[in-house]
C-alpha cells in the first residue's frame, strides 16, 4: 500500500518536476557557468576562458595601480535593496495583519468572499498598476490634488521617484502576499484556545501578544518572506516609480545583461543574490520546523 | 455546603433572530452552593453547555442575571470572573510548554515568576505530572493533557471551576479513574465545581447534587439519591437509571388512602406522601430493582398478575419481563439468591409486587 502510494505520488509530481529541471534547473545551470567566464566583449561570455571576475568585482575594483581595492557601490546598491525591502515588509505586515485578522473574523461565507477581494490586484497587469501609482502620487496628481482641496496645503507631494513611492508601489504589489498566509494560519487557529486565555484573565490585548500572535507567527513568517524576496528581485516598479534614479538589484542585474554588456558580472550578482535569500530561506526552516503546526 | 457562591435568576438565553431564532435557556434560576460538586446533566441541546458558558462569561444570557456571591456578574468579561473553565478539547496552548501552560492565569495575575513556578509545580504535584513541566502539549496522552488542562484552571485558584464534559473524549477506564480523580481535587482544593456532563453514570458518582435539564429547563435539582429515587418528571426517571412506565387512575381504597388502578381488579395502593396533581391517566413510574416476583396464589397486597416473557441472567441478578394482565410489560430486576436453581422460568404465571413507596407519580 505504501509502494503503491509512494509511486502514485511520483507519477503525480514527475510533471511538475520535469518543468522545473528543464526550465528552471537548466538555465540556472547555465547562469553558473556563465558567472564563471571570462567577459565577452559584445555581451555573452568567452567560452572556455574562465575566469571569477564577477565575484571579484562585487567586493573589489583595480585601482590605476592594478591593485585590488575594496569597492562598496555594489554593496550599497544591495544594503539599499535590503533595506528597502525590508521596509516593504514593514509597511505589508501592518497593513496585511489586522486585515487577515478581521477577515478570519468574519463568517464563512464572507471570508471567502473577502478573500476573493483580496486577490483581484492580480488580474491586472503590474504595468498598469504601476502606471496608476504614477497618477496617484505625481505632484498635482489625485492625493495631492485632495490634500490641497482639503485645504491642506502639500506644495507638491514630492513622493513619487523617491524610495518612499517605490516601497508604497511594492507594498501595493505584495500586499496579497502577506494577507494570504497570515489567514490561513489565523484560520486554523482554534477560538477555544483565545476563549481559554480570556478564561485565564487574558484581556484582548494580552490574548493576542500571547496566544494568537505566537500561533500565527509560522504565517507571519511566511508572509514576511513571501513579500521580502519579490521585493528584492522587484524591477518594473522600482523602474517606473522610483523614476529610474535608485537601482535596486534587479535594475543592476538588467543593466549588466543589458547595457553594460557585462553578463558574467550579471549572473555573478544573480548567485549572490540568489545565495542571500537561500540563507534567509534556511534560516527560517530551522526556526519554524520544531512548531507542532508543521508537522504533517 | 451552606453559602451560595453562583445564583441564576430567571436566566434566558436565545441565540439568532427571527426565523433562525433558538432558545437554549428559558428562565432558569438555581443556586450553586459553596465547596459542592454540582452537576448540570441531560441530552445535548438540554441547555447545560449554554448554563455553563453564560457562568463563565463566554455568552450574555439575554434576560435575568446570575450572580457570583451577590455580586452581578452580567456585564463582567471572562477575564475579570474569578472562574476559570476546563475546556471539553482541553484548549492547552501548543506553542507553550506544560509549565507555561499553568502559570499563564497566574502571570495574567502578575503573580511573580517564581512563584507562579512554585504554584505550578504544586499543581502537577496534584495532578500526578510532577515530571511533566517541561514537556510541551502535544507530547501528553489524551488522560494527561486532561490533567493538565485541570491543573491549569485550578493554578489561579479560582471561585469556581467549570467542566465542560472534560471527560467525553477519554475512553471507558481512563474516564473511571478521572471520575474519581476529579472527587478528590474538589474535595481537596474545596473549590466549587461546577460540571456538564450527558452521562448519568458520571453524574451520580461524582456529585453531590445534580440538576437534570431538558429543552433549555431545569427540571429536577437534587443529590443524586433523591434524583435516582424520587424522579418528579417522566423524563427524568427516564434518562437516570431504569424504569417501567404505567399508567392508571386513581381510586378510593378501602382503607381510606389512595391508590391508582392500572384496569379492571388490578390495583395498588400509593405512599401516604403522595399527592398527585390529577386522578386520570396519572404517569408512574416504578424502577426494576424494587419490584418482585412471587407466587401468583401469595396472599399479598400491591400485586398484580402477569406472565413471564423472558428471562436474562446477568450473574449478580437476573432480568424479568414480566407481561402484566391487560398488556403492560414491566421489568423486574431480582438479585440472585443462593443461585443453585432458577426460582421462575418462562412463561410461568406470577405475581409481581409493588411496594407503595416504589411509585413514583410523574409530570409527563
Amino acid at each position: 500500500m505504501g509502494k503503491l502510494f509512494r509511486s502514485k505520488r511520483f507519477w503525480l509530481i514527475a510533471p511538475a518536476v520535469v518543468y522545473i529541471a528543464f526550465f528552471m534547473a537548466v538555465p540556472l545551470m547555465q547562469m553558473a557557468y556563465v558567472s564563471v567566464l571570462e567577459r565577452g566583449d559584445y555581451g555573452g561570455g568567452n567560452l572556455g576562458a574562465f575566469s571569477f571576475d564577477a565575484y571579484v568585482n562585487f567586493l573589489f575594483e583595480r585601482d590605476l595601480m592594478d591593485n585590488l581595492v575594496l569597492n562598496t557601490d555594489y554593496i550599497q546598491i544591495f544594503v539599499r535593496s535590503f533595506g528597502l525591502s525590508a521596509m516593504t515588509m514593514v509597511f505589508a505586515l501592518l497593513l496585511g495583519f489586522p486585515t487577515a485578522f478581521y477577515i478570519s473574523m468574519q463568517s464563512q461565507g464572507r471570508r471567502n468572499f473577502l478573500i476573493f477581494l483580496v486577490t483581484i490586484p492580480f488580474w491586472t497587469n503590474i504595468l498598469v498598476r504601476n502606471y496608476a501609482w504614477m497618477l496617484l502620487l505625481r505632484n498635482g496628481g489625485l492625493i495631492d490634488g485632495v490634500l490641497n482641496w482639503a485645504g491642506i496645503e502639500t506644495g507638491g507631494l514630492d513622493i513619487l521617484y523617491t524610495p518612499y513611492a517605490v516601497s508604497i508601489g511594492l507594498t501595493y504589489t505584495y500586499l496579497p502576499f502577506m494577507v494570504l498566509p497570515i489567514y490561513a494560519s489565523l484560520e486554523k487557529l482554534d477560538h477555544r484556545l483565545v476563549e481559554a486565555a480570556f478564561d485565564l484573565g487574558a484581556d484582548k490585548r494580552r490574548a493576542m501578544k500571547r496566544v494568537i500572535l505566537p500561533l500565527a507567527a509560522p504565517g507571519i513568517a511566511a508572509g514576511c518572506i513571501l513579500v521580502f524576496i519579490p521585493c528584492l528581485g522587484a524591477y518594473v516598479t522600482p523602474e517606473l516609480l522610483g523614476g529610474g534614479k535608485f537601482m535596486m538589484i534587479a535594475n543592476l542585474i538588467g543593466s549588466q545583461f543589458g547595457a553594460a554588456r557585462n553578463w558574467p558580472f550579471g549572473a555573478g550578482l544573480g548567485f549572490v543574490l540568489l545565495a542571500l535569500v537561500l540563507i534567509a530561506m534556511l534560516a527560517y526552516s530551522l526556526k519554524f520546523k520544531s512548531l507542532p503546526e508543521e508537522k504533517i | 455546603m451552606s453559602e451560595v457562591v453562583i445564583s441564576a435568576q430567571s436566566v434566558g438565553k436565545t441565540f439568532g433572530s427571527g426565523a433562525g431564532k433558538v432558545t437554549a435557556l428559558k428562565d432558569v434560576s438555581v443556586d450553586i452552593f459553596q465547596n459542592e460538586f454540582f452537576t448540570m446533566l441531560g441530552p445535548s441541546g438540554c441547555g447545560k453547555t449554554t448554563l455553563l458558558r453564560l457562568i463563565g462569561g463566554f455568552e450574555q444570557a439575554t434576560s435575568g442575571k446570575i450572580l457570583l456571591e451577590g455580586q452581578e456578574l452580567n456585564d463582567l468579561p471572562p477575564f475579570k470572573r474569578p472562574i476559570n473553565t476546563v475546556f471539553q478539547s482541553y484548549a492547552l496552548f501548543p506553542h507553550l510548554t506544560v509549565r507555561q501552560n499553568i502559570t499563564f492565569g497566574l502571570e495574567m495575575k502578575s503573580i511573580s515568576r517564581d512563584a507562579a513556578n512554585a504554584r505550578a509545580d504544586e499543581m502537577l504535584e496534584l495532578v500526578q505530572l510532577a515530571d511533566y513541566g517541561d514537556r510541551v502539549p502535544n507530547q501528553l496522552s489524551g488522560g494527561q493533557q486532561q490533567r493538565i488542562a485541570l491543573a491549569r484552571a485550578l493554578a489561579p485558584a479560582p471561585k469556581v471551576l467549570l467542566l465542560d464534559e472534560p471527560l467525553s473524549a477519554l475512553d471507558l477506564k481512563l474516564r473511571k479513574e478521572m471520575q474519581i480523580e476529579l472527587k478528590r481535587l474538589q474535595t481537596e482544593t474545596g473549590i466549587t465545581f461546577v460540571f456538564v456532563t450527558h452521562d448519568q453514570e458520571e453524574a451520580l458518582a461524582m456529585s453531590d447534587r445534580i440538576a437534570v435539564m431538558q429543552s433549555g429547563e431545569i427540571l429536577q435539582v437534587g443529590a443524586p439519591r433523591d434524583i435516582y429515587e424520587q424522579p418528579t418528571h417522566r423524563f427524568v426517571a427516564d434518562f437516570i437509571g431504569d424504569s417501567n412506565f404505567l399508567r392508571g387512575d386513581l381510586v378510593d381504597a378501602a382503607n381510606g388512602g389512595r391508590a391508582i388502578s392500572f384496569g379492571e381488579g388490578r390495583v395498588v395502593n400509593l405512599a401516604a406522601d403522595i399527592t398527585p396533581a390529577k386522578t386520570k391517566d396519572v404517569s408512574v413510574s416504578i424502577r426494576p430493582e424494587r419490584l418482585t416476583i412471587t407466587d401468583a396464589n401469595a396472599p399479598l397486597d400491591n400485586k398484580l398478575g402477569g406472565t413471564i416473557s423472558s428471562i436474562t441472567y446477568f450473574g449478580t441478578d437476573t432480568t424479568y419481563r414480566v407481561d402484566l394482565d391487560g398488556g403492560a410489560p414491566v421489568t423486574v430486576r431480582m438479585q440472585n439468591g443462593d443461585g443453585a436453581t432458577a426460582p421462575f422460568g418462562k412463561g410461568d404465571r406470577v405475581g409481581v409486587v409493588v411496594p407503595a413507596e416504589a411509585i413514583r407519580v410523574l409530570v409527563d
